[in-house]
């Protein structure tokens, strides 16, 4: 199985990396943006792990080791079932 | 009597002989490297995190390190009361371990910084800074990309009652300001300790500023709070 997960900084956390490239993508002249928020992106081959053991598992790691939950969120998805 | 201090070395750390010089040389004390896949904190009196980029700042600054088996060990001797200083670095690896309270955001200007600057002593009462007087200005450099300290609301409430804010990026005179506050931290925090007061993280390296021939002699006297501490 293969997982995705995304994390970026909460919606309450000032997001500078973010502002800069929004800024620059005005400068080129996307007006239309209105706001950039950066991330990183994650993703993990599971072997011989149920979905269900994911469910549990993904968070768990989410929370301990690939975000600091005291500044960063995640959401994730399974791109390919085994 | 000489302490013992214990320096501890992670891939990518590069503060770690100029924190030992500083102990040993400049200040007369015992002092060891600690490596990060040891277990045994083989009977320091206090250990220091040094400056770097531990993992090359990887996933997170200090993130990785806070894995690390030695720093179980730290954990529980800090936990147990025993004195850890995190310089830098060694700051955001508290953070990331959880024995400090926070995060840190990239600087506010989006530049590593790298540059003398002044600190008010907020709190001269702590094992790191009793031989300072409150209010003092020190000036000491900082190396960082990512010193933007934040925390959410209640945590800095509870930071601010229990007076954990040691140092405070100032002007010379010890004016706080918007321009003094370089990196952006939340409360111009640039050095903060734990509710119980034994675990102190700094942003500025007292060991850069530790000689007249440095530029400043006002890092020696975190050392000499230390070592006046436990004497």
């Amino acid at each position: 199985m293969k997982v995705r997960i995304l994390v970026s900084l909460k919606d309450s956390v000032l997001d500078p990396q973010g502002q800069t490239v929004k800024n620059a993508l005005h400068t080129l002249g996307y007006d239309s943006i209105k706001d950039v928020r950066q991330g990183k992106v994650f993703e993990l081959e599971l072997e011989g792990m149920s979905p269900e053991e994911a469910e549990r598992v993904i968070p768990e790691i989410s929370d301990k080791v690939l975000a600091n939950p005291i500044i960063e969120k995640f959401v994730w998805q399974i791109l390919e079932k085994d | 009597m000489k302490l013992k201090f214990g320096v501890v070395i992670f891939p990518g750390s590069n503060c770690d002989y100029d924190t030992l010089y500083a102990l040993k040389d400049v200040l007369n004390q015992d002092a060891i490297f600690l490596w990060h896949k040891e277990h045994n904190l083989k009977n320091v009196d206090c250990v220091i995190l040094p400056g770097g980029f531990s993992y090359g700042d990887y996933l997170r600054s200090g993130s990785i390190a806070a894995f690390s088996p030695l720093m179980q060990e730290v954990k529980e001797f800090a936990l147990r009361g025993g004195l850890v200083l995190g310089i830098c670095n060694g700051f955001q690896v508290l953070l990331e371990l959880g024995l400090l309270p926070g995060a840190m955001l990239r600087n506010k200007n989006l530049k590593f910084l790298c540059q003398f600057v002044h600190l008010r002593v907020d709190n001269e009462t702590t094992p790191f800074t009793n031989k300072a007087k409150k209010g003092q200005v020190l000036k000491i450099p900082i190396a960082h990309y990512d010193g933007n300290f934040f925390s959410p609301p209640d945590t800095i409430q509870e930071i601010k009652i229990n007076n954990q804010i040691v140092l405070r990026y100032s002007d010379a005179r010890g004016q706080l300001s918007e321009e003094a506050n370089v990196n952006g931290s939340l409360e111009s925090i640039a050095g903060l300790i734990n509710s119980a007061g034994n675990i102190m993280g700094m942003m500025p390296h007292p060991e850069r500023a530790s000689e007249a021939l440095l530029g400043s002699e006002d890092g020696r006297i975190i050392f000499e709070s230390i070592i006046n501490w436990k004497g």
